[in-house]
């Protein structure tokens, strides 16, 4: 007698199957945003775009060196695919140091992004803390896009020194163009800075919004959107209005490893982008 | 009395809610100021005998140290206050205060306003109520550029 079971696959199976292999693409063009921070630009091998919605990332393939998790920061039209990407580890480092026309792997996107439909006809409030300004500039694009279905959109940024302000001019040029309110700051500075020093969380108490009809997106490091939020709620906007976009190891991206498991939730396919409501209890869990 | 001061500092967020009578107590000590966009407001271990309110403007808080220069910790704006050294013995500055740009204050004497809170501890109550919060807000800042959150991590 046979005690071999065959496993026979399931058509989800075989979209998981498909969902891990990355497809190849190259990058386009390349920016130095910041030290150590680089925005790259890649188009698909296969010339097939990859549509996708603020908030979400892709997983990123250096041959020969790992693959890692990058949110996407750029306008979710499908037309232009980019990331950015901070030197902090091997598989990062050799992402910032890709040049136009190299290769890599691109699986994704993946995840839940930012509640865009949610915030339609409502004040938008975008808090930001270092590169945390990245998977939110998508919903910035957006908004831009689509201003007039939006309230009063506010972007309040802190870095942790002037030069590690992310797309400088960008910024420069929405607080001209009067679309959208932006407040920065920064944790140090030397006396050449002109601009405003202290913390993010500083800015949300002088930030201008109706309460009631805001939703407030956030990211940044955990302990930033932990302040950030817990002032957001004392500006009465409601736990469930407020959203953050969390950070946890993303190693399948598709909800089977549990290497980004936060409670309840799989980060790559519950989040990363969760509600106050949800992450507030979870958040209060140091050994998570 | 000081009727436009009076009316200057009812309408800050520091004094939001005090008496009517009260806010006269304390703009008796209360003169308007004004300083240029990179003038000095205060210097490190100077008698700290003023409180300012600020009106209009920013103002950069900031230490030097040598071979570092100044280094700016917190910048203060509209509707803040900074100076509160004037409430505690040695009464002296802690770093220096320099305006980034035009701004506008209400500058409280702070000999004067010792006095009046020395006279009528309701007086002191109510502004050590109001001192506190911004006390726990700046050291609650502080331990957050503290813990360099947005250092690179590897």
């Amino acid at each position: 007698m046979s005690i071999i079971a065959i496993h026979k696959c399931s058509p989800t199976d075989t979209l998981d199957m498909q969902q891990m292999v990355p497809k190849l693409a190259r990058v386009k063009s390349y920016f130095s945003d910041a030290p150590d921070v680089s925005t790259l630009e890649v188009e698909m091998a296969d010339g097939v775009p990859v549509n996708y919605a603020p908030g979400q990332f892709n997983m990123l393939t250096v041959f020969g060196v790992g693959e890692a998790a990058i949110s996407i920061s750029g306008a979710p039209n499908g037309a232009r695919l980019i990331h950015t990407i901070r030197d902090v580890g091997a598989v990062s480092h050799a992402l910032t140091r890709l040049k136009p026309g190299d290769l890599l792997g691109l699986r994704g996107p993946f995840g839940i992004g930012w509640p865009i439909r949610a915030a339609h006809s409502k004040d938008v409030l975008i808090v930001a803390g270092g590169l945390g300004l990245a998977p939110l500039r998508s919903v910035l694009y957006h908004i831009l896009a689509h201003r007039v279905k939006f309230g009063v959109v506010t972007l309040l940024y802190g870095a942790r020194q002037p030069e590690d302000i992310l797309y400088q001019s960008e910024i420069a040029y929405w607080r001209e163009s009067c679309e959208i309110n932006v407040a920065l700051t920064v944790d140090h500075a030397d006396v050449k800075w002109p601009g405003r020093v202290g913390v993010v969380t500083q800015l949300i108490d002088q930030a201008k919004f109706d309460p009631q009809n805001t939703l407030a997106m956030v990211c940044g490091p955990e302990v930033m959107m932990r302040f950030a939020a817990a002032a957001l709620v004392e500006r009465e906007i409601d736990a469930e209005n407020i959203f953050l976009s969390m950070e946890r190891n993303m190693k399948c991206a598709i909800g089977h490893c549990g290497h980004c498991q936060f409670g309840p939730n799989f980060l790559c396919r519950d989040g990363p982008v969760l509600s106050y409501e949800k992450l507030r209890p979870l958040l209060k869990v140091k050994e998570l | 009395m000081a009727p436009e001061q009076a009316s200057m500092l009812s309408q800050h967020a520091f004094f939001k809610g005090l008496a009517p009578e009260v806010i006269d107590l304390v703009a008796s000590c209360a003169q308007e100021i004004e300083f240029s966009a990179g003038q000095y407001i205060c210097h490190e271990d100077d008698q700290a005998d003023q409180f300012y309110v600020l009106l209009q403007g920013h103002v950069a808080l900031q230490i030097s140290s040598p071979g570092r220069g100044a280094r700016t910790f917190l910048t203060v704006g509209a509707g803040e206050v900074f100076g509160v050294n004037w409430l505690v013995a040695p009464y002296r500055w802690t770093y220096d205060a320099k305006a980034l740009d035009d701004t506008k204050a209400v500058v409280l004497n702070a000999v004067c306003l010792r006095h009046k809170c020395e006279a009528d501890h309701d007086l002191g109550f109510e502004l050590m109520k109001r001192v506190m919060p911004i006390l726990i807000e700046r050291l609650h800042i502080c331990r957050i550029q503290l813990l360099d959150l947005y250092l690179k991590q590897n």
